[in-house]
């Protein structure tokens, strides 16, 4: 019984961090129908951010976790510099040319890490140095539930923006129809270079979040996660915020199931047959409205 | 038959002696010194390589789809003609080596295919983006499974592989190889893909099958990446599941793509320069990929269909150019 609740909590855990990342995704995804493959390396410039950054802010005697106020920083800064530069002039040239383009902004951003930090595992400083609860047999790192906390309010926040608030509708209403939105009075660029700064920021978030987890950063730690996440968003239905998190949540369930009761060797395979198998029943997702193919 | 296509088959046919006359001569003599197993040895691997980039483009430059997992295929082609190949060794079956070579490649091909079958099913109702993730996963899928079996290794490296791939062998395989695929292409079969890849609503309404092509260009182009897998386990007589990662297979789609998406000869050339560069130039290595992204995102922006476009080489029309006769329809890569 303490191993199920404990696999329940390792799991929302894992859940969220997928969730945070899914977000990043869906949000791209959902404005430009592209995937933004270079979304994982964010995260690992977040934390590479965050492993340089923390031990000045200790040094400067302010709480560890302020750091990830630089990495969203930074995060947003290179997100931005990668739309602008790589994806914005290839934006009419069709999808083939989007996709390229988003995996070779990730191999240059993986590959540059590898240049300028080495090839070396760093392992990143306690982020929250909170007590671990213990309760009836099973250990409840507080840290888990500041992340699950960060993880919902970030989610409600953002649902809430983008439903809300005149950028929020914007968002909306770009993917729906660029001319019109232009006709409207919506500055398109603006709207996607906000987009890509959001997601940006949300990556540097859930750099944070894994690290506070695995505290150990190498420059291909995206690429796993990344593909996992956007497995989560797709699971989700892309595009939807609440998707996103429900499909992280039930992906970081499952891989922690999987791997303490079924297989422990296979949990990976079986999320990677999530997606297929997804994509062949209800390509829409959970969440998702199914939106026929324009001919 | 017309009699000039027959003089341009002769061409090519003298031309790929010549350079296998020329290979051999300069890697069996040691022309090249004491470096001549070195080099012999990135001469292999290039042509490996040139298999599975040209199977790649197969997919991505002619049928327009996306594959992100082609290091799958590889993968399930180099560990299953090992397990194979091992498993004769075991039970003593004595036969020469260019048969051991053969048998290799085709279990590695066929295994490779059946795969290649089962990824190309979810593609009958994927396209693009969805696709290419699907790929991706399926790569991962091979890769966790052959970290799982104890026949391949078990998540250790997979040894003991028999040494049975030698370049006079794999120069021809990649000839036939090379040039079946651009038969494919030139053929009815390939003009079908290349419609489905212009228009596919468009293709199926004049009557081709889709669904029939896509799963076929899948197969075929998973077979051949399955030869080149049966070519590499072979060569180096040890492999380990993580080297078929999503890096390599995004290192064979930047060949294809700088190559020339719709061109073997692009694919060709693209292979066998970015397969030896960082052999020849050591200290480069680790800016390779650095570098190449960027040429990646520079050729997006400047020219998307890569550096050859759609151009194919063809010896047998800079010959009749030269001798002033007619320019000669067809003549086979390379």
């Amino acid at each position: 019984m303490s191993l199920f609740v404990q696999s329940i909590i390792n799991g929302l855990n894992q859940g969220a961090v997928y969730a945070l990342v899914a977000l990043g995704y869906t949000m791209v995804y959902g404005i430009l129908r592209m995937i933004n493959f270079a979304h994982s390396d964010f995260i690992m410039v977040g934390s590479y951010t965050l492993f340089y950054t923390i031990p000045l802010m200790v040094a400067a005697g302010m709480p560890a976790w302020l750091s990830v106020v630089v990495a969203i920083a930074v995060c947003v800064v290179v997100g931005v510099t990668v739309e602008q530069v790589a994806y914005k002039p290839v934006r009419g040239a069709g999808s083939m040319s989007a996709l390229i383009t988003a995996l070779a902004m990730s191999l240059f951003l993986e590959n540059l890490a590898l240049v300028l930090f080495g090839a070396n595992p760093k392992s990143v400083p306690e982020i929250f140095s909170l007590p671990t609860l213990k309760v009836l047999g099973i250990t409840l790192p507080s840290k888990y539930l500041v992340t699950l906390a960060i993880g919902i309010l970030i989610m409600f926040g953002l649902h809430v923006f983008i439903k809300k608030t005149t950028l929020g509708k914007a968002m909306r209403a770009v993917p729906e129809d660029k001319q019109a939105s232009t006709l409207v009075g919506i500055n398109v660029n603006r709207v996607i270079t906000t987009t890509f700064a959001i997601g940006s920021g949300l990556a540097a978030v859930a750099a944070l979040m894994y690290c506070s987890t695995y505290p150990r950063c190498t420059t291909e730690m995206g690429t796993m996660l990344g593909i996992k996440s956007f497995i989560a968003a797709v699971l989700g239905g892309i595009g939807s915020i609440p998707g996103a998190m429900i499909g992280g949540i039930v992906i970081g369930l499952l891989e922690i199931f999987i791997k303490v009761y079924l297989a422990p060797g296979w949990y990976e395979a079986i999320t990677y047959s999530i997606l297929i198998v997804v994509l062949l029943v209800k390509p829409a997702g959970i969440m998702g409205k199914n939106v026929g193919e324009k001919v | 038959m017309s009699k000039k296509m027959k003089i341009s088959y002769l061409i090519n046919l003298i031309g790929v002696i010549l350079l296998y006359l020329a290979m051999t001569f300069v890697f069996d003599n040691g022309v090249l010194g004491a470096k001549t197993t070195y080099i012999t040895g990135i001469a292999i691997i290039a042509m490996m390589t040139i298999i599975i980039v040209c199977s790649l483009n197969l997919l991505t430059g002619y049928m327009g789809e996306f594959s992100l997992g082609h290091a799958g295929f590889m993968s399930t082609g180099a560990f299953s003609s090992a397990a194979v190949t091992i498993a004769m060794l075991e039970a003593h079956i004595a036969l020469p080596t260019l048969l051991y070579f053969i048998i290799a490649i085709l279990v590695g091909g066929l295994f490779s295919a059946l795969m290649g079958f089962v990824v190309g099913i979810p593609a009958l109702r994927l396209r693009g983006d969805y696709l290419a993730i699907v790929t991706v996963a399926f790569a991962e899928i091979v890769r966790v499974a052959f970290t799982n079996f104890p026949i391949t290794g078990g998540g250790k490296t997979l040894s003991g592989i028999p040494k049975v791939s030698d370049y006079h062998y794999i120069f021809w395989v990649t000839v036939i190889c090379v040039t079946l695929m651009y038969m494919y292409i030139r053929s009815r079969f390939g003009r079908a893909v290349i419609a489905i890849r212009e228009d596919y609503i468009a293709a199926a309404a004049s009557g081709i099958n889709v669904t029939r092509y896509k799963v076929m260009t899948f197969v075929l182009s998973a077979f051949f990446a399955g030869v080149a897998g049966g070519i590499y386990s072979h060569y180096m007589t040890a492999i380990i599941p993580t080297f078929f990662n999503f890096m390599k297979s995004s290192e064979f789609l930047t060949m294809v793509i700088l190559g020339g998406s719709g061109s073997l000869t692009g694919s060709i050339i693209g292979a066998a320069v970015l397969a030896s560069l960082p052999e020849a130039l050591r200290d480069f290595s680790i800016y390779r990929m650095l570098i190449y992204s960027v040429v990646l995102v520079i050729v997006m922006i400047f020219k998307p269909s890569g550096i050859f476009g759609t151009w194919e080489f063809s010896l047998p029309r800079i010959i009749f150019k030269l001798f002033g006769k007619k320019e000669a329809k067809g003549g086979a890569a390379k």
